[in-house]
């Protein structure tokens, strides 16, 4: 029987060692596949579309070179970048503030009804983004309670709320929460209690708890839902579109209406493949900062 | 048909005040004759316009616009017509732009058609801007793919666009016999002489929409009918403008002594700086399509830039009125795509359209005015106050009053509409 062993072991290392790979590269193919097809592909095209020299013919490029694209629509379009990133910025400052304390309860105080609560979470959800949107219309509306309340305060600089840039960062913030709040509380919920319990008992204070404990080992949910707040975030415009004015329009309108409108395909894809570098960019020193590249 | 008529009408004069928020994204580029004519808009009036192109045929309007139609132009006859095999037609027009009747939930004038006819009728709401739809086809009708259309509806000016680019066919007249119907000034319009490739559907004026009771807390005044008011800094932050260039532009040079059945890359830009003067106070909320009608309804804005129509058929104190320094006359225009299979059957539908009878029903839904003669008396039989509305049967008045916006080349539309959009915050 030990004599046995040696052999059989000898002979399966290999074949093991054959099949993992494959194996590993199978279950990758359709993912890689899926990758290739709706965003190499159309990456690399958007990219060429980006440099094409317009022909004379409205709406016609022929393929070249042309870099000049870029710097045209920066000089256009540079401003509403710089807005798009703020109010994006605002919104994710404004969402993680919201979504830290109801995660919060709803991981260490949710007891029974942890998943009733997190349905409530995503319930609006259910309903179309664009309606909800558009009811935040009516809610914010000149003539309106709240609009009222507010005015009565004084604290409104233009006397409205809805059309203003409050109303977008409000609307942006509204419509992302939810993206804020899972991660949140997926990072929060794993949390071990009695690594709280261990910090009290080790004369922490509550606010050192929080900042020693509770916060670093929430942080792979904060990054995960800063950033899937903040990218789409700033590429929204359906937000600035419908609550703001033509004052505070986004990065995203740009694009839109180079790209239906003036069929100005090359400025469009120039405006778009900026907006993904420089996301990429202010994401990758964002989570170098936060020390947790291995975590997203 | 004849003898469904008076049910059908009875249904008509009972929903037709229910009538909501209907389509509203137009402008205008081209009714020459009485309407700019007598617009104290210059000598030659409307015709003026004619010179920057006069596409009398097809050949013609190629050569002058070489690069637009560089790529293979469809030719005026189109594919085959398959009407005689297929009894069917898909339609394309603008919401809420045709009579509908709430409780048989249909379209009568549609429906009686249908019967009549045995052409089933495919009838797509799907136009909401004029540049948003020509974006989405464009492509097919350049490369000659089947767009699946066979009739749609556009504004003057994007109608030339089609036409001039040759993606419109020529229309069999022989088809159409009711074109006698059609009212004389609409006949040899800039952008279509002689009415080749298109019929217009409704026309309509684009000037001051309001709230009353809102400009009666604010102004103190029950209408406003100047641009200054509605650019008055009680105002502020209160009003909008089309998102349709030529209307909003239209007003603006009219405003600033322009005239915007011909007018100058000068003058235009005079208009833009004065509109970008403007925004950058603040006064401009926001620039709108449909939309302005519920800003209007919820008081978020008190006045704007809007079309006649509209303003009217909306339930509350509402009130409409050209600028006393000229507000804009558009239409909206039949077309058959040039990819069209279904042309003979388009062709009936416009033959139908131009009853006045049912062109009188039409109008009594969508409250614009009617470019079939006969339409007024056919009125009569349905709503006689109706006839008095000049919103639906202008006078001297109105039509003295508003301009036919300049017909433009695909490059000077290009142009001008981005001015507008950077003047606009884009």
């Amino acid at each position: 029987m030990p004599a046995l062993i040696p052999t059989s072991t000898s002979e399966a290392p290999p074949q093991v060692a054959a099949r993992k790979p494959r194996t590993g590269y199978l279950l990758l193919a359709p993912g890689m596949g899926w990758l290739a097809v709706f965003f190499a592909i159309p990456f690399v095209t958007l990219f060429i579309t980006s440099l094409q020299v317009p022909t004379g013919a409205s709406g016609v490029y022929a393929p070249g070179f042309d870099i000049a694209n870029y710097g045209e629509a920066l000089s256009q379009y540079g401003h509403l970048y710089i807005r798009s990133f703020i109010y994006a910025g605002l919104a994710t400052l404004f969402a993680l503030i919201i979504a830290y304390p109801l995660a919060y309860f709803i991981a260490f105080r949710g007891g029974q009804w942890k998943g009733l609560l997190l349905v409530l979470v995503i319930a609006p959800t259910f309903a179309s983004f664009l309606l909800r949107t558009y009811a935040w219309r009516t809610i914010l509306a000149d003539e309106g309670p709240v609009t009222g309340f507010f005015n009565a305060l004084g604290v409104l600089p233009e006397g409205r709320i809805l059309s203003t840039s409050i109303a977008v960062v409000a609307g942006l913030t509204y419509n992302f929460l939810p993206f804020m709040i899972l991660p949140l509380f997926a990072s929060l919920d794993k949390l071990d209690p009695r690594l709280i319990e261990a910090s009290n008992d080790l004369y922490a204070s509550p606010v050192t708890t929080f900042r020693k404990v509770v916060w670093p080992l929430s942080l792979p949910g904060v990054v995960a839902g800063t950033l899937l707040t903040f990218i789409p975030a700033s590429g929204d415009y359906i937000n600035a579109q419908l609550l703001g004015s033509i004052t505070t329009r986004m990065i995203g309108s740009a694009i839109q209406v180079n790209f239906i409108q003036f069929r100005d395909y090359p400025i469009a894809s120039a405006l778009s493949v900026m907006l993904m570098f420089i996301i990429l960019i202010v994401v990758s020193i964002y989570i170098r900062r936060s020390g947790t590249e291995d975590l997203v | 048909m004849i003898s469904q008529r008076p049910e059908m009408v009875a249904a008509l004069a009972g929903s037709m005040r229910s009538s909501v928020s209907r389509r509203r994204l137009l402008q205008a580029a081209g009714i020459s004759g009485t309407a700019a004519a007598l617009a104290a808009c210059g000598a030659g009036g409307g015709s003026a316009s004619d010179p920057t192109q006069e596409p009398t045929t097809e050949e013609t309007s190629a050569a002058e616009t070489p690069k637009e139609t560089a790529a293979e132009t469809p030719t005026e006859t189109g594919p085959e017509d398959l009407s005689d095999v297929e009894k069917v037609i898909a339609w394309s027009n603008w919401p809420l732009y045709i009579d509908y009747d709430d409780e048989e939930v249909g379209r009568p004038t549609l429906d009686a058609f249908s019967q009549q006819t045995g052409i089933e009728v495919t009838y797509n709401e799907d136009i909401n801007d004029n540049n948003e739809f020509f974006a989405k086809v464009r492509t097919q009708l350049e490369q000659g793919q089947d767009i699946e259309r066979d009739l749609v509806v556009l504004t003057d000016w994007m109608a030339g666009l089609w036409i001039r680019s040759g993606f419109a066919q020529k229309l069999d007249k022989a088809n159409i016999p009711n074109i006698k119907n059609l009212v004389d000034e609409y006949y040899d319009v800039s952008f279509d002489p002689g009415r080749e490739y298109s019929l217009p559907w409704q026309s309509g004026f684009g000037g001051l929409a309001y709230n009353v009771d809102l400009l009666e807390s604010s102004l103190g005044v029950s209408e406003i009918t100047t641009m200054d008011q509605l650019f008055d800094p009680e105002l502020k932050g209160r009003i909008t403008l089309l998102s349709e260039m030529q209307d909003t532009m239209g007003c603006m040079m009219a405003w600033q002594g322009a005239d915007p059945s011909n007018f100058t890359d000068a003058e235009f830009e005079n208009a833009i700086d004065k509109l970008t003067e403007i925004v950058s106070t603040g006064q401009v909320r926001q620039v709108t399509g449909n939309d302005y009608i519920n800003a209007l309804e919820t008081g978020d804005i008190i006045a704007c830039i809007g079309w006649s129509g509209d303003v009217f058929a909306m339930d509350g104190n509402y009130g409409f009125s050209l600028p006393e320094s000229g507000g804009m006359l558009w239409s909206d225009n039949m077309l058959i795509p040039s990819t069209a299979t279904h042309k003979k059957n388009a062709e009936a539908v416009m033959n139908y359209y131009y009853e006045p009878e049912i062109a009188a029903e039409v109008a009594a839904w969508v409250w614009y005015i009617s470019p079939v003669k006969g339409a007024r008396e056919a009125m009569e039989a349905i709503d006689p106050e109706l006839v008095e509305v000049p919103w639906i049967f202008p006078t001297e008045k109105e039509l003295t009053n508003s301009y036919v916006f300049m017909s433009l080349t695909p490059e000077q539309n290009e142009k001008y509409q981005r001015m507008f959009q950077q003047a606009i915050g884009l």
